[in-house]
């Protein structure tokens, strides 16, 4: 691994035993950075087991939803349809609902779980251009009123398909990572499963983004990596161990801000445990935001996606 | 800067096209008339036939539309790392130095200042046959300075853009680019600072989800792919034809998206229009 990494982890590390927060996950978060520098000094890496049991994990068809964890932690739910324009997508869930103690909105992507009709009902979380201005006309609601956002990642991707992209489904999701860019409310988001590029994306421009322990987050699927890169779809594993989506990379990197664990055998063993681990970091990282200005706020998170990036000069 | 960019985004083992096999990189595509190299670089590479507009590098894509001598590079010393030691079936490093030879250019991106009619701007000029214009940390981070700079100097940011999209060999990162640009675009917009975005062919993906959708005015060259999902993979997931013009900016006038379809040789004088419009900023 590269000087460069390890000087970031390091950093990182440092910034996190300055924090002493008392949200879950912060302490075990140093824990794992710790033992991945020792990994480094002792030039050892995680194996393509570990990272590939985080994507069977991630698409495991029993994994708790976004609609799953609304249930468990938030309270007085309602559901907001609709784009106000073409048609609601039930590959987006939004809302408004309480949570420790105030109003929150909520956006997530959502996937149908059991037989073929609930799945496709979803579009497998794919969301159309439909469903990231239903999530801007929520935003637009959070901003108003005062209103925290909270978004939920969980998506294969962008629905690839004819009418989205007559519909505009780039330009979509570039104007609901710019309406993210504008809120003058903490924004905080939680990649809960599949972290998939664009689609995810246009959801995790937040101050702060947490991701459970076996989710995925990254620029492209194993399987699409691999037939681009290997010409063989096939070699999902080796590219997945390659582009590492696993959650402990992507802290490495500072793509994320904490892991949030999950039960031992993955969040689908344990729907009530997880959600209560996936709360109470919800609550500390809200907890923090709240003292900051709608001002700083704003300013907070694109300074903090401007530091992105690594490149030599 | 010879027109030989390869603009096939698609899988390197779909079927081949109709009609055969590769053709010259100076013979269009649409009516087959054949070039010398100066003529057609005459003809802004254009064909004289049928209109249709062969690919441009930013370097030359940069003679065309400037006045001379107008082009101050920024940000040039800007070079790509391997944070992730990637390695396919060859190495990033391998294949970052095999572009730059080819192509003669650092990065998939130019940036700078220019000049239109003496009017002055801040430039980004995007090089497809550079890694297939790819956006990396450097293309990121390039543009992020180049709205940096257009606020600092008060002048209008002016984007052309070509590329397949994020940068797989940087994995996460690549991905980190799209919000941080459109970070970018949106402390520019604070700041009242136009923003002119020219799509050419093509421009997908990554780069449709961030800054090259965000701009005040947003035009494209006739025939240019626009569209966040390749015909490829949208055809394997609908499993049905897909309409002739899919994707294409023509289509993508049609249901609203652009602004204007702007030829090549229009485009100077379009863009010196918009500059003396916006006027003097700040």
């Amino acid at each position: 691994m590269s000087g460069e990494l390890e000087l970031k982890l390091r950093d990182r590390l440092a910034k996190l035993k300055r924090l002493h927060l008392p949200g879950a996950g912060i302490s075990d978060e140093v824990r794992r950075i710790e033992q991945q520098l020792e990994k480094m000094d002792s030039g050892d890496e995680r194996d393509e087991d570990e990272i590939w049991r985080s994507v069977e994990f991630a698409r495991h068809p029993e994994r708790p939803y976004t609609l799953d964890y609304i249930e468990r932690l938030i309270g007085d739910w309602i559901e907001l349809h609709g784009d106000r324009a073409r048609m609601d997508d039930p590959a987006v869930v939004s809302g408004l609902g309480s949570f420790a103690g105030r109003t929150v909105a909520v956006i997530g992507h959502q996937k149908g779980r059991g037989d073929a009709v609930q799945r496709v009902k979803r579009n497998f979380g794919m969301a159309n251009p439909e469903g990231y201005r239903k999530a801007m006309r929520v935003m637009d609601i959070a901003n108003r009123h005062g209103f925290p956002v909270i978004t939920f990642v969980d998506t294969p991707g962008a629905y690839p398909g004819v009418a989205a992209e007559q519909h505009g489904q780039g330009g979509a999701l570039a104007a609901s990572q710019a309406a993210m860019a504008r809120l003058t409310v903490p924004a905080v988001a939680c990649v809960i499963g599949e972290g998939g590029s664009g689609g995810a994306i246009a959801f995790a421009l937040a101050n702060r983004v947490l991701m459970q322990q076996f989710a995925i987050y990254s620029v492209i699927s194993p399987e699409g990596c691999a037939s681009i890169l290997w010409r063989d779809a096939g070699q999902a594993r080796k590219a997945a161990a390659a582009f590492r989506p696993d959650a402990v990379h992507c802290l490495e990197l500072g793509v994320i801000d904490s892991i949030i664990p999950e039960p031992i055998n993955g969040a689908h063993s344990d729907y009530d445990e997880a959600a209560k681990l996936l709360g109470s970091s919800l609550r500390a990282t809200l907890d923090e935001l709240k003292k900051m200005s709608g001002k700083d706020l704003r300013r907070d998170r694109r300074d903090r996606f401007r530091s992105h990036g690594v490149f030599a000069s | 800067m010879a027109g030989r960019i390869d603009v096939s985004i698609e899988h390197k083992n779909s079927p081949p096209e109709p009609g055969g096999s590769k053709k010259h990189p100076n013979t269009c595509p649409k009516c087959n008339s054949h070039y010398r190299d100066d003529e057609l670089a005459a003809n802004l590479r254009v064909c004289a036939q049928c209109d249709y507009h062969f690919p441009v590098g930013a370097l030359e894509r940069i003679e065309q539309l400037l006045d001379d001598g107008s082009f101050i590079e920024e940000a040039a010393d800007l070079r790509s790392a391997d944070p992730l030691g990637f390695f396919d079936l060859r190495s990033y490093k391998e294949r970052i130095a095999e572009a730059e030879l080819k192509t003669g250019l650092g990065d998939a991106m130019l940036m700078g200042q220019g000049k239109i009619e003496g009017l002055d701007f801040q430039l980004t000029v995007m090089d497809f046959s550079f890694m297939a214009g790819s956006m990396g940390s450097v293309v990121g981070e390039k543009f992020a300075r180049a709205c940096e700079r257009a606020i600092e100097r008060k002048v209008p940011l002016i984007s052309v853009n070509a590329s397949g999209g994020a940068r797989m060999q940087e994995g996460i990162l690549s991905l980190m680019q799209v919000p941080k640009t459109v970070c970018a675009v949106e402390n520019m917009r604070d700041a009242g600072i136009p923003f002119i975005s020219v799509l050419t062919h093509p421009t997908t993906a990554g780069l449709l989800a961030s800054f090259a959708t965000l701009g005040d005015i947003t035009i494209a060259e006739p025939g240019t792919l626009m569209c966040f999902t390749g015909p490829r993979v949208v055809q394997q997931t609908v499993r049905e034809d897909l309409p002739d013009d899919f994707g294409l900016a023509e289509s993508n006038f049609r249901f609203g998206h652009l602004d204007a379809i702007v030829r090549r040789r229009e485009l100077k004088p379009t863009l010196a229009k918009l500059l003396r419009l916006f006027g003097h900023v700040g």
